[in-house]
């Protein structure tokens, strides 16, 4: 379904790509020539089937900007680049970003909830609240300009440029990535930290946490050994839900920081108007959604024992 | 790297110290410092030491001019916002001053905040000094009004690099994407409370079609989404940058409008089924009375959260569309567009801390109005729960 609406919204794009290339000054021969050459000259439900066909089998079709290059240098059309192998190192890079900020935001925001929830209504917790809400509904440029302007400018403790190369060793390649991950992580981190807060504090009411506390247990422990474990549910749904956040925080993220990811060839590719890319990552990132948003539902059935054995 | 592993050893260090505290509360009666635990003894100490290293850097650092803008930045908002809840307390009706009594300071601040961008955007054309496209013959001059550093007393924030004066940029920003956003957000609850009322009143086939329809436009994230389809309008609209405006306005309202949806239907369906719907309808009342007159004035709460909850965030994919250079258009002054010529400036902040701070002004324009009107939202949330956590 996805896939169609993808594919229709793109589709509907006035004076095609063959127009678009070719400049005012194209002769009716030469559009028709270079429709031909893509394809584009067949009905939209053919060129529907197929692409969705081709997409399936992992081949995302040809870049149409790397196609107009081709037959402009007069090479040849076999060693072309694919939209696939455009996108794969840019997508390994996106995951990479994707996860060191997990590997930073989770435990982060799972640690600072339980104490949140343990201290609550403390200085501390009042501080958490309002930092979290404020970095919540900033803007993540807001937040990425902040921390380059401290972390970059005035100390320069790390770079402000992540250019990523390929034969990059995983050092160097972590302290490039770190800037925008922690600006993704202050992002997520907020949100996953207001929600851990909350299932915990929704559970502390119920006679079985009273029992524990009436036990003589410390607070510490009636939090992590009682009340953890029920409010799981709640707080993996929230950590799958922002880790498909991530995916749109990302686009902003890695044009400010130029990493090489697929947010930027995404953004590249939406202002040259070259189709198969933007189809491409477009379906990347609405699968990539619907698989984090499917696992989250998945998860919580795990880890909930009465929805595991339906009566 | 040695700055973190300082800062790693400075964390190392606060252990013994905590544990110190702890052990001379012990010797105390006061029940709160005998019974303290280790971590809270270690939050107090770290409280401590952080208080220690802002005062150092406040009076001692002489380049840390943009923590000093943050401290007393930061003080002017409490002050503000303190005197405005004095303000609340005292002046209006029996009412209003009721809502000030117990009012939290964020929510103060955040009322506070809302209506200064309203003044602003309302009378943005008396308060700027020039007007938003008006191009001067001084190009990229500098912050300050300084002649001696390149500054002009007549442009106080200077002029951009075609020459447009950028204070007056920036309090058009106020008009411009304030009011954008907010007639966008008005758009998309008409469109998703209308369709959503509708659903759960009537159900059957078109609640069906309409939910699945919604789950589709769901299930692509809404800032991709919406790249996707200003590329489209973009090509329609060709050089006309006001229809590449509406067409954004369109689009983003559509797309949140989805949102809006769901949250309406599922208050409606939870409203429709109520005895006093059943004896609205019985009475043979007509679709229009129900949806206006029985479920509207029983949703109108959750809504209203929700729109504040919409508002930032449609304002948010407009600053990131301009952003990334396809929302707002040129002639008109935006914040996210500015952020994006300006970015560059924030590599002087070593020479000149004003010159680097006019990016983060337009993004903390757009930044301070969301978190104010995030605090306004979660004190109404909080005080319509009725829960005192």
């Amino acid at each position: 379904m996805v896939s169609i609406v993808i594919f229709l919204a793109v589709n509907a794009l006035p004076g095609d790509f063959a127009q678009a290339i070719l400049g005012q000054g194209a002769t009716d021969e030469a559009v028709a020539a270079i429709r031909r050459d893509l394809g584009l000259d067949q009905p939209l439900v053919t060129r529907y089937l197929s692409w969705l066909a081709d997409a399936v089998r992992g081949d995302l079709g040809t870049s149409f900007a790397q196609a107009n290059f081709a037959s402009f240098t007069g090479t040849s059309q076999e060693n072309l680049a694919s939209v696939a192998s455009q996108i794969a190192p840019r997508f390994a890079n996106t995951m990479f970003l994707a996860g060191v900020t997990a590997a930073i935001a989770v435990p982060l925001a799972v640690g600072l909830g339980i104490l949140a929830a343990l201290y609550r209504n403390s200085v501390f917790d009042k501080a958490a609240n309002i930092f979290t809400l404020s970095s919540i509904s900033s803007p993540e440029f807001f937040l990425a300009y902040i921390l380059i302007l401290f972390l970059a400018v005035l100390n320069p403790l790390l770079p402000s440029l992540s250019n990523i190369y390929s034969d990059m060793g995983l050092g160097a390649r972590l302290e490039r990535t770190l800037l925008p991950a922690l600006t993704l992580t202050l992002v997520v981190t907020a949100h996953m930290m207001r929600m851990t807060r909350a299932a915990i504090i929704n559970l502390l009411a119920s006679p079985y946490i009273e029992m524990a506390r009436l036990k003589g247990l410390s607070p510490m422990r009636v939090i992590v050994r009682h009340a953890l474990p029920n409010a799981l549910a709640p707080i993996i749904n929230v950590i799958a839900l922002n880790l498909a956040y991530l995916i749109t925080g990302v686009v902003v993220v890695e044009v400010v920081f130029v990493y090489p990811g697929i947010g930027q060839l995404f953004v590249d590719a939406v202002k040259i108007r070259d189709i198969p890319v933007v189809q491409a990552s477009c379906l990347i990132f609405a699968g990539a959604y619907i698989l984090l948003n499917l696992l989250a539902d998945i998860l919580s059935i795990i880890s909930n024992p009465r929805l595991r054995h339906p009566k | 790297m040695s700055g973190w592993i300082w800062a790693l050893i400075l964390l190392a260090a606060l252990v013994p110290t905590a544990w110190l505290f702890r052990f001379a509360g012990r010797l105390t009666r006061r029940p709160y410092f005998r019974d303290m635990e280790f971590l809270t003894a270690f939050g107090w100490m770290l409280g401590l030491a952080a208080l220690l290293f802002g005062l150092q850097l406040y009076f001692f650092n002489e380049q840390a001019q943009f923590f000093r803008w943050a401290v007393q930045g930061l003080a002017i908002f409490a002050v503000a916002a303190w005197l405005f809840r004095l303000l609340g307390r005292n002046v209006g009706t029996q009412a209003t001053r009721r809502l000030f009594r117990h009012m939290p300071l964020t929510a103060s601040f955040g009322i506070l905040m809302i209506l200064i961008y309203a003044i602003v955007a309302i009378f943005a054309p008396l308060l700027a000094p020039y007007g938003q496209a008006e191009i001067f013959p001084a190009v990229n001059v500098l912050p300050g009004g300084d002649p001696a550093l390149g500054g002009d007393p007549t442009h106080p924030l200077g002029t951009d690099q075609i020459g447009r004066d950028l204070l007056s940029r920036l309090i058009y920003g106020a008009q411009n994407t304030v009011g954008i956003a907010f007639v966008t957000t008005c758009l998309a609850f008409l469109l998703g409370g209308t369709l959503g009322f509708l659903a759960a009143t009537i159900g059957g086939w078109l609640d069906q079609l309409l939910s699945r329809g919604v789950d589709v436009l769901m299930a692509i994230p809404s800032l991709i989404f919406a790249l996707l389809l200003m590329t489209i309008a973009s090509a329609w609209a060709g050089s006309r940058s006001e229809l590449l405006t509406l067409y954004m306005i369109l689009i983003i309202a559509v797309i949140d409008s989805t949102r809006v949806y769901r949250l309406a239907r599922a208050v409606g369906s939870s409203i429709v089924v109520m005895d006093y719907i059943e004896a609205a309808k019985l009475r043979g009342e007509g679709l229009g009375y129900l949806i206006f007159r029985e479920v509207l004035p029983n949703a109108t709460a959750p809504l209203l959260a929700e729109f504040g909850l919409r508002f930032c965030f449609v304002f948010l994919t407009i600053a990131a569309l301009s952003f990334l250079g396809v929302g707002i258009q040129p002639p008109l002054a935006d914040w996210g567009t500015m952020v994006r010529d300006l970015s560059q400036f924030i590599n002087f902040a070593a020479f000149s801390p004003l010159t680097a701070a006019l990016p983060l002004m337009a993004a903390g324009a757009i930044a301070l109005l969301t978190v104010a009107v995030n605090f306004v939202v979660d004190w109404m949330l909080h005080r319509s729960s009725g829960l005192g956590d």
